[in-house]
């Protein structure tokens, strides 16, 4: 049986490297693959801490957070075949039309 | 855990909304290749039969569907701002969608989708409800600010997007922790157990959770130091959206954040204030010295939505009733004097090219004198000048504060709201004290909606900041249902 604690620590460093992969990747796809990495952490501990409480409501929490990620991953990749049909490229540091 | 008819009537404005997003979508698909102005009135309509739903389940002042949710006087009267901003944001975008080439139904049914995620936000007393509500706004908002999938529309929705859902994923992460500090996610039940167990508060899983929730909201409202977005994307997007944004959104945000710390965290508020404080501070000052500097319009309304965000916090950092009472009626004179001012800005645009430079207001009060009147007065508001609707809430606010010996934050409230003075009143100067340069573009981009949309925001200021007794008891009504 594996304990809590390392199971709410491997969330913890998931979410980490999702966070830190947002903050430093240029690729717009690694992005939003680093943010789906963000939420699966979460999803993580919301299973952890189910088991370890024993309620089902974590549980209910991993299926609505799926089906969010997977709307989001929708909308996101539209977004980034606008862009990339605007600019022919998908490096984000080349996104900086707006600033001041 | 059980399921009574009765609930749904809880859910009638919700219901209604929903309904009229799918109504407005099949009427896109069915009567395709001919003009359709249908989507504006069917979206009003669906807008008016929710409204009156709201009106009807505004006393059943009860929690519905096991918890998730509560129909009470506060989340009527975040409805009716909700409300409000859609259907102003509705009349202001008909004939800029028009000019623009854009005229789609998928506009109306977005904006009508994000309104009832907003709604629910509203209501919601279940972090899980909160959490999908908030994602069902973000979604359909990501989509709206790249609606003209220009270069900078596609950029500002990119960006928009990216940091929404690196946001949400920090709320998330402290509903985890709050659930596995508390062991629920229900917000009056997690009440209960800071005060049933004993060191809970002070407990570091709860304490992270609560800090990475306040990372998230602070994401949505664009508090300092998470604002970064806000001037890209309320530029790149369209201008309608714009106003959508920074008034729909602030208010949902709001209301969930203060109803969350108000009712599930009072024990452990002592912490939370602090940084709150120090949140509000430092947003409503970074927020009006970045827009002392800005020669863009649209963008300095960007900033000011910022330090505007800043003054709101003071009202949840607060936290009693009375500031609840200022809040709900700051969030609702800012939505008639945001969306009037944007209105103002697309009506002095054109096809292709949004004029938003300061330059491109200079003379515009002697050519357009009622134009120019009315985002004097918009402007006037939003500096907290008497007697508009904007001097009211920051009254009502900063006595609130003061109220609960929060000095210094009402002082530092008072000083900043001077300062602001000076970039709003800048506009007006250019408007009136400027010439008009002899190439300047004639003619405006206006129309009957956004005329009615502009009279409708301009009236509503001045009747809140002249006579503000009313709406006040109403939201003080609504605070007493808590």
């Amino acid at each position: 049986m594996i304990p809590f604690e390392y199971s709410l620590l491997l969330s913890a460093i998931l979410f980490a490297i999702g966070c830190v992969g947002v903050l430093v990747r240029r690729n717009v796809i690694v992005l939003l693959m680093c943010i789906e990495l963000m939420l699966n952490g979460v999803n993580l501990s919301f299973v952890a801490i189910a088991d370890k409480l024993d309620s089902a409501e974590g549980l209910i929490y991993v299926f609505f957070v799926m089906t969010v990620a997977a709307a989001e991953a929708a909308v996101g990749l539209a977004i980034v075949v606008n862009l990339f049909r605007h600019r022919d490229s998908v490096y984000a540091d080349e996104i900086n039309l707006l600033k001041g | 855990m059980d399921f009574q008819l009765a609930d749904l009537k809880l859910i009638a404005p919700h219901i209604a909304l929903l309904g009229t997003a799918l109504l407005v979508l099949m009427v896109e698909v069915f009567g395709h290749g001919r003009r359709r102005p249908e989507a504006t009135w069917i979206s009003l309509l669906g807008i008016g039969i929710a409204a009156a739903a709201t009106g009807m389940s505004c006393h059943e002042n009860r929690l519905g569907f096991s918890g998730m949710l509560a129909a009470d006087g506060y989340s009527a009267f975040c409805n009716m701002i909700i409300l409000i901003v859609g259907a102003l944001t509705i009349l202001v975008s008909s004939n800029y969608l028009k000019d623009e080439r854009h005229e789609h139904g998928e506009y109306h049914a977005l904006i009508l989708l994000s309104m009832t995620g907003m709604m629910f936000m509203a209501s919601a007393t279940h972090l899980l409800l909160m959490f999908l509500a908030l994602e069902t706004m973000s979604i359909a908002i990501y989509a709206l600010a790249g609606f003209f999938r220009t270069k900078e529309g596609v950029e500002s929705c990119f960006k928009y997007f990216l940091l929404g859902a690196f946001s949400s994923a920090f709320m998330l992460y402290g509903i985890a922790l709050i659930y596995g500090a508390t062991g629920t996610t229900q917000i009056h039940g997690i009440m209960e157990q800071f005060t049933q167990i004993k060191g809970l508060a002070s407990s570091p899983m709860a304490l992270s959770g609560i800090a990475l929730l306040i990372v998230g909201f602070a994401f949505k409202v664009a508090a300092f130091p998470f604002h970064g977005w806000t001037p890209d994307v309320y530029q790149g997007a369209p201008t309608s959206v714009t106003a959508f944004m920074a008034t729909g959104v602030k208010a949902a945000a709001f209301a969930a954040f203060f109803r969350i710390f108000f009712v599930a965290f009072p024990a452990t508020s002592p912490v939370w204030s602090q940084a709150l404080w120090l949140l509000a501070v430092a947003t409503m000052t970074m927020g009006n010295f970045a827009a002392l500097a800005q020669r863009d319009v649209k963008r300095m309304l960007a900033y000011s939505s910022i330090a505007h965000a800043g003054y709101l916090l003071v009202g949840v950092v607060t936290a009693t009733a009375a500031a609840g009472t200022g809040m709900l009626f700051y969030l609702l004179s800012y939505a008639f004097m945001n969306i009037g001012a944007f209105a103002c800005v697309i009506m002095l645009g054109r096809r292709g090219a949004d004029s938003t430079n300061l330059d491109d207001y200079a003379g515009v009060g002697f050519k357009y004198p009622l134009l120019a009147a009315a985002l004097t007065l918009f402007m006037f508001s939003m500096a907290g000048i008497p007697p508009t609707a904007g001097f009211i809430g920051k009254f009502l606010i900063f006595k609130a504060a003061i109220g609960k010996e929060f000095y210094w934050l009402a002082v530092i409230g008072v000083l900043n709201s001077a300062a602001s003075v000076y970039f709003y009143l800048r506009v007006i100067v250019y408007m009136y004290f400027r010439e008009r340069p002899e190439a300047a573009p004639e003619g405006l981009r206006s129309g009957p909606a956004i005329t009615v949309a502009t009279v409708v925001a301009a009236a509503a200021v001045l009747i809140l900041g002249l006579a503000p007794g009313f709406v006040v008891r109403m939201a003080e009504a609504a605070m007493s249902t808590f």
